[in-house]
């Protein structure tokens, strides 16, 4: 069950992650040493038992639909990398 | 008065409430003893002493006014540096986040304030809280202050570190794994994980959500108690933490054990746990039984499973809390090109460190289609055998006492190449997550000259029982009054 390089590249980039070719030997040899350890898992019988995504019973939470002021625009805006006129800058998505 | 970061919390909060001594000494005197001590430890990301000072001075005016003072009157804190302050960097020991300020505090921070605690800077610990001895930070590790050469244990190693070298009394961390009480285990002082839900977790920079909890550090289990008391509660802003009256935690703290039922679970003393922390940890159980505990051997039959378990659904939950990086709203933005997809690409790639890489493509690859009824769906019901077992266990014992680390404190350098040898250092706290339930590591000896951990843990909302169980040994022990040689100045 060992993932290969290319594999390895393939998660990568699903998880928008650039890799150099020496992190990538690198994480394909310590990824595949925690994956073998899972295989650990088949062996025990889990037919009919209810999955735990969380340890206590949590539901759906609201709160009163009340009007608030949010965080000055500025203030978020002074962390972001590239800001102009009150918008975050990102590279150009559609051609004109 | 001399040596004013010898005190605790209790004792600084007594000092400055009757003004015996005043919130300034108190803040200088810890001030003092970081600048002394730091350049050995390294402990802290970011110092804030003129802040601290000008806090300290104005809690001696409000006193000097007549004003009651809060719960934490004058008490330095230092914070982990994955908990958001208000104006104060907040890295996640972590390039991505380098110059991030935050616009707001997190709750827990609020209620420090509130409280009227000092808050004197940001500490070190593995990058986005992953990792076992703050050695993924990308700024450098921190020193484990009983020997230096070792490593403080992680992910919150600066706070441990910083409460066991005296340059603050208290601290914060964050747990998800056994972050707060491996670290406490390895520097030797006390550290509570609470219940999922106890403490508010907004404004903590997520890793694995299902899984991560704040609580305390301090040299005594009373100041545990005080921390805890002013962070615990319901809060609006995280819709995980439960609406439930918080408990009297100083009135928790009576050293009375007798009839207390302890399960010994076998399977905290085998394979991979050093014969002498296991010896160590019998003794601290046999103390709590020479006081009227009644202590017998149990078992939590899928403990040997949570390791597995724990490193599909922390790296699922981690690879879409880490997500948000995308070199956009906020943290490191590559100087290189490429569209759009190129700059997430490579400002993520230079932004994060190798471990953080690590698990946020083992969470990938397990959620990817065809792999997810194999791993996630499956660690996800392993999960439940391991909160059963638990549940079970608590059917018959009031609390339950482990080795918090396997091992103590171990060379800088020695794991760090290794990152599934590292992940063995938190086979005796991850199950604890797992279940959700609340834990405490408190010292209970030494090995070799370095300190190891007795972790104690209790079923949902069994704070005051752990608190209890704690303050019973420590009031019969004096392994926290040991200091180690850095700290001391002449």
């Amino acid at each position: 069950m060992a993932l290969t390089p290319e594999e390895v590249r393939k998660v990568a980039a699903l998880a928008r992650l650039h890799l150099s070719d020496e992190e990538l030997a690198i994480q394909t040899r310590h990824i595949n040493d925690l994956v073998a350890r899972f295989q650990k898992l088949q062996e025990l019988d889990v037919e009919g038992i209810e999955p735990t995504s969380h340890s206590i019973p949590v539901y759906n939470v609201l709160r009163e639909d009340v009007e608030r002021p949010p965080l000055p625009r500025e203030a978020i805006l002074a962390n972001a990398p590239e800001a102009r006129d009150g918008f975050f800058i990102v590279p150009r998505i559609v051609d004109a | 008065m001399p040596h004013l970061h010898t005190l605790t919390a209790a004792e600084i909060v007594r000092a400055v409430t009757s003004g015996s001594v005043s919130a300034r000494d108190v803040v200088d005197a810890f001030l003092q003893q970081i600048d002394a001590v730091e350049p050995a430890i390294k402990a802290f990301l970011t110092l804030t002493p003129e802040e601290a000072r000008q806090r300290a001075s104005e809690l001696d005016a409000r006193r000097s006014r007549g004003e009651p003072l809060g719960p934490l009157a004058g008490v330095p804190v230092a914070i982990k540096d994955n908990i958001c302050t208000q104006s104060v960097r907040t890295t996640c020991a972590s390039r991505i986040l380098a110059d991030f300020v935050p616009p707001y505090d997190a709750t827990v921070v609020e209620r420090l304030r509130q409280a009227d605690a000092v808050l004197v800077g940001k500490t070190n610990c593995d990058e986005f809280a992953m990792g076992s001895s703050t050695e993924n930070s990308a700024f450098g590790p921190t020193r484990n202050p009983w020997n230096l050469d070792c490593v403080p244990g992680g992910s919150s190693g600066g706070s441990a570190a910083a409460v066991a070298a005296q340059e603050v009394p208290v601290a914060l961390g964050s747990d998800t794994g056994g972050s707060i009480r491996q670290p406490a285990a390895l520097c030797g002082v006390v550290g509570l994980k609470p219940t999922y839900g106890r403490v508010s977790r907004y404004g903590l920079v997520a890793y694995a959500s299902s899984l991560d909890q704040i609580g305390p550090f301090s040299r005594t289990v009373e100041d545990t108690a005080l921390l805890l008391q002013v962070i615990a509660g319901h809060d609006p802003m995280d819709s995980t933490s439960v609406d439930m009256a918080v408990p009297d935690y100083a009135q928790a703290c009576r050293p009375d054990v007798k009839g207390l039922r302890i399960g010994v679970p076998k399977e905290y003393f085998g394979q991979g746990v050093d014969t002498e922390v296991g010896e160590t940890v019998s003794r601290a159980v046999e103390a709590l039984c020479q006081l009227g505990a009644i202590a017998e051997e149990c078992s939590l039959p899928h403990t040997d499973y949570a390791l597995e378990a724990y490193y599909i659904l922390a790296p699922a939950e981690a690879s879409s809390n880490l997500a948000r990086y995308d070199g956009v709203k906020y943290g490191h933005r590559t100087r290189q090109g490429g569209g759009h997809i190129g700059l997430m690409e490579k400002s993520r790639g230079e932004g994060f460190g190798a471990e953080v890489k690590q698990r946020i493509m083992i969470g990938t690859y397990a959620l990817s289609a065809g792999y997810y009824d194999a791993y996630y769906k499956r660690a996800q019901q392993v999960r439940t055998l391991i909160r059963r077992d638990f549940d079970e266990a608590f059917q018959r014992f009031d609390v339950l006492c482990t080795p918090t680390s396997p091992i103590p404190a171990f060379p800088l350098g020695e794991r760090s190449g290794d990152p599934l040898a590292m992940k063995l250092a938190d086979i005796c706290t991850l199950p604890i997550n797992m279940a959700g339930i609340p834990a405490i590591s408190v010292p209970c000896g030494f090995v070799k000259g370095l300190p190891v951990g007795l972790q104690i843990l209790a079923k949902p909302f069994g704070e005051e029982l752990l608190l209890r169980t704690a303050f019973a040994y420590q009031q019969n022990s004096d392994w926290h009054t040991k200091v180690p040689v850095v700290a001391n100045r002449a």
